[in-house]
């Protein structure tokens, strides 16, 4: 257990595991096989789910977590840690993720929530979580609840990447302006983030969160990768942006590069060239409200 | 040496995290992403992270080579967890390709998933000091057999977790993940002092 101000946070050993993925792109899976070209591509890490956002979004119908067995074979086909999505508050499909040995629980607005007003309590769990955000309260407020890593939302299934744009901005940006407040300044802003004021206190010594932030939701080129990765994220989730492109493998390896050459223009240029097509997208201000998948959750 | 320099493998992992503790060692942590930029370093760090994805990058940027030859030229090399099983001569679960420059053979992810991971209290000798130290063993792998000529500098219940050959030192677990900098103040020193390789 780890603590900031006397506030309890995520397991340091489970901050160390997003530490760990830093740099790296974790990408969304449906299956074994896919698992598998994930892996040979150079994922950090695989996030099994049902359906990937883009099929949510077309198919409809309540998005759950993926089927045990899917998992299992995922698992067994990889060394890299394998990641499951849970809905919003529903910690039983937790507790059975966590009985699976997945190494990171989702508790994604991807899939349809569980619990209108609660998220999961991630401190009863002896595997890690990943929320995601949209502006640093929210961020703060999975932080307290237990997240180990958190990611901005972004809309996912979009394969547009003007929403994690906004989201990491966002974040980035309140960040920034905390480490201008003066002390009695911090209580006031607590209560407008609707965060906690120690994490809070925390962040505005720190000028950073004290749990990695990675960027979720709408890539599907290299350059999105790296668009996020120099607006600060510390690594990408690439959901659709994969498997509902022409080439999944060349893409995968490409935006892996792309992730950890992220401010070099010349092998950006060279790992775009001749990748097919990519996800057709979505324009998200065409969107209705009721199709976001980034209100769900708070 | 006053301006030493020591670089980062930034491919992937907490190469961030590494650079922070060097720096607070006092030399110059320097991010290496293309083999060109090991000529301006006198030691390499290789992070945890995770040893499918940086092999890969690894061996698309033909490091292979690079590496190799910067331990011929005596200059030390630090692995941790994932950088071990880099650096490591036979590696298992799966087997896969190693760069060979330690002779001991690794385990990966041997005491299973995350929810395995653990923290421990350790001891490190440290230029024949026993030193205390934190460890944290995440998805970790296991050092299954020690060379002749290794020197094991840390156990944890008796088995190797930190060892040294030569000019290469190498730990299952994270240094970088705490407060304490007494493990990369030793690799500092190896930097400063190299030996030529055994």
């Amino acid at each position: 257990m780890s603590d900031l101000n006397g506030l309890r946070i995520a397991d340091k050993k489970h901050i160390g595991l997003a530490e760990m993925l830093k740099g790296g792109v974790i990408m969304d899976v449906t299956n074994a096989e896919q698992a598998k070209i994930a892996e040979d591509a150079g994922a950090a890490a695989v996030m099994a789910l049902e359906r990937v956002p883009s099929d949510i979004r077309r198919d409809g119908g309540v998005a759950r977590m993926s089927p045990v067995k899917k998992i299992k074979e995922i698992q067994k086909a990889v060394t890299i840690p394998v990641m499951a999505k849970a809905r919003i508050g529903h910690f039983v499909e937790a507790q059975i993720l966590e009985a699976l040995g997945v190494d990171y629980i989702d508790e994604s607005e991807v899939l349809t929530p569980a619990d209108e007003h609660f998220h999961i309590d991630k401190f009863a769990f002896r595997i890690p979580f990943v929320c995601g955000c949209r502006d640093l309260g929210e961020a703060l407020r999975r932080i307290g609840e237990g997240a180990a890593m958190i990611r901005t939302k972004g809309e996912a299934g979009s394969g547009n990447i003007v929403e994690a744009v906004r989201h990491m901005r966002a974040v980035v940006s309140g960040i920034r302006r905390l480490t201008t407040l003066s002390p009695e300044e911090l209580m006031t802003e607590a209560k407008n983030l609707g965060a906690p004021y120690e994490l809070l206190r925390w962040v505005a010594k720190a000028g950073k969160l004290p749990v990695p932030n990675f960027s979720a939701g709408g890539i599907a080129t290299p350059a999105d990768a790296a668009l996020m990765m120099q607006l600060g994220a510390e690594a990408v989730f690439v959901g659709s942006g994969i498997f509902k492109s022409s080439d999944p493998a060349k893409r995968a390896k490409a935006i892996v590069q792309a992730t950890t050459h992220f401010k070099d223009p010349d092998v950006l240029a060279r790992v775009s060239e001749e990748l097919g097509d990519a996800m057709v997208g979505i324009e998200t201000s065409k969107l209705a409200e009721k199709d976001l998948l980034q209100t769900r959750g708070w | 040496m006053n301006e030493m320099r020591v670089g980062v493998l930034a491919l992937q992992g907490d190469f961030g995290l590494h650079a922070k503790a060097l720096e607070k060692c006092g030399v110059e942590a320097a991010e290496v992403r293309k083999p060109v930029e090991l000529d301006a370093v006198e030691g390499l760090v290789i992070p945890g992270g995770e040893s499918t994805t940086l092999l890969k990058l690894i061996e698309a940027w033909d490091f292979v080579p690079a590496i190799e030859k910067f331990h011929r030229a005596g200059k030390p090399l630090f692995g941790t967890c994932a950088g071990l099983i880099i650096l490591a001569r036979e590696v298992e679960s799966p087997r896969q390709f190693s760069l060979g420059l330690i002779d001991v053979a690794v385990e990966r992810n041997a005491y299973g998933r995350q929810r395995e991971s653990f923290e421990a209290p350790g001891v490190a000798r440290l230029d024949g000091v026993d030193t205390r130290i934190e460890m944290f063993f995440i998805r970790a792998p296991r050092i299954r057999r020690v060379g002749p000529t290794v020197q094991v500098l840390a156990e944890h219940r008796g088995e190797p977790v930190m060892a040294r050959q030569g000019s290469v030192l190498v730990a299952t677990f994270h240094p970088e993940l705490t407060d304490s900098t007494a493990i990369h103040r030793y690799f500092c020193g190896m930097v400063g002092h190299p030996r030529v390789a055994a």
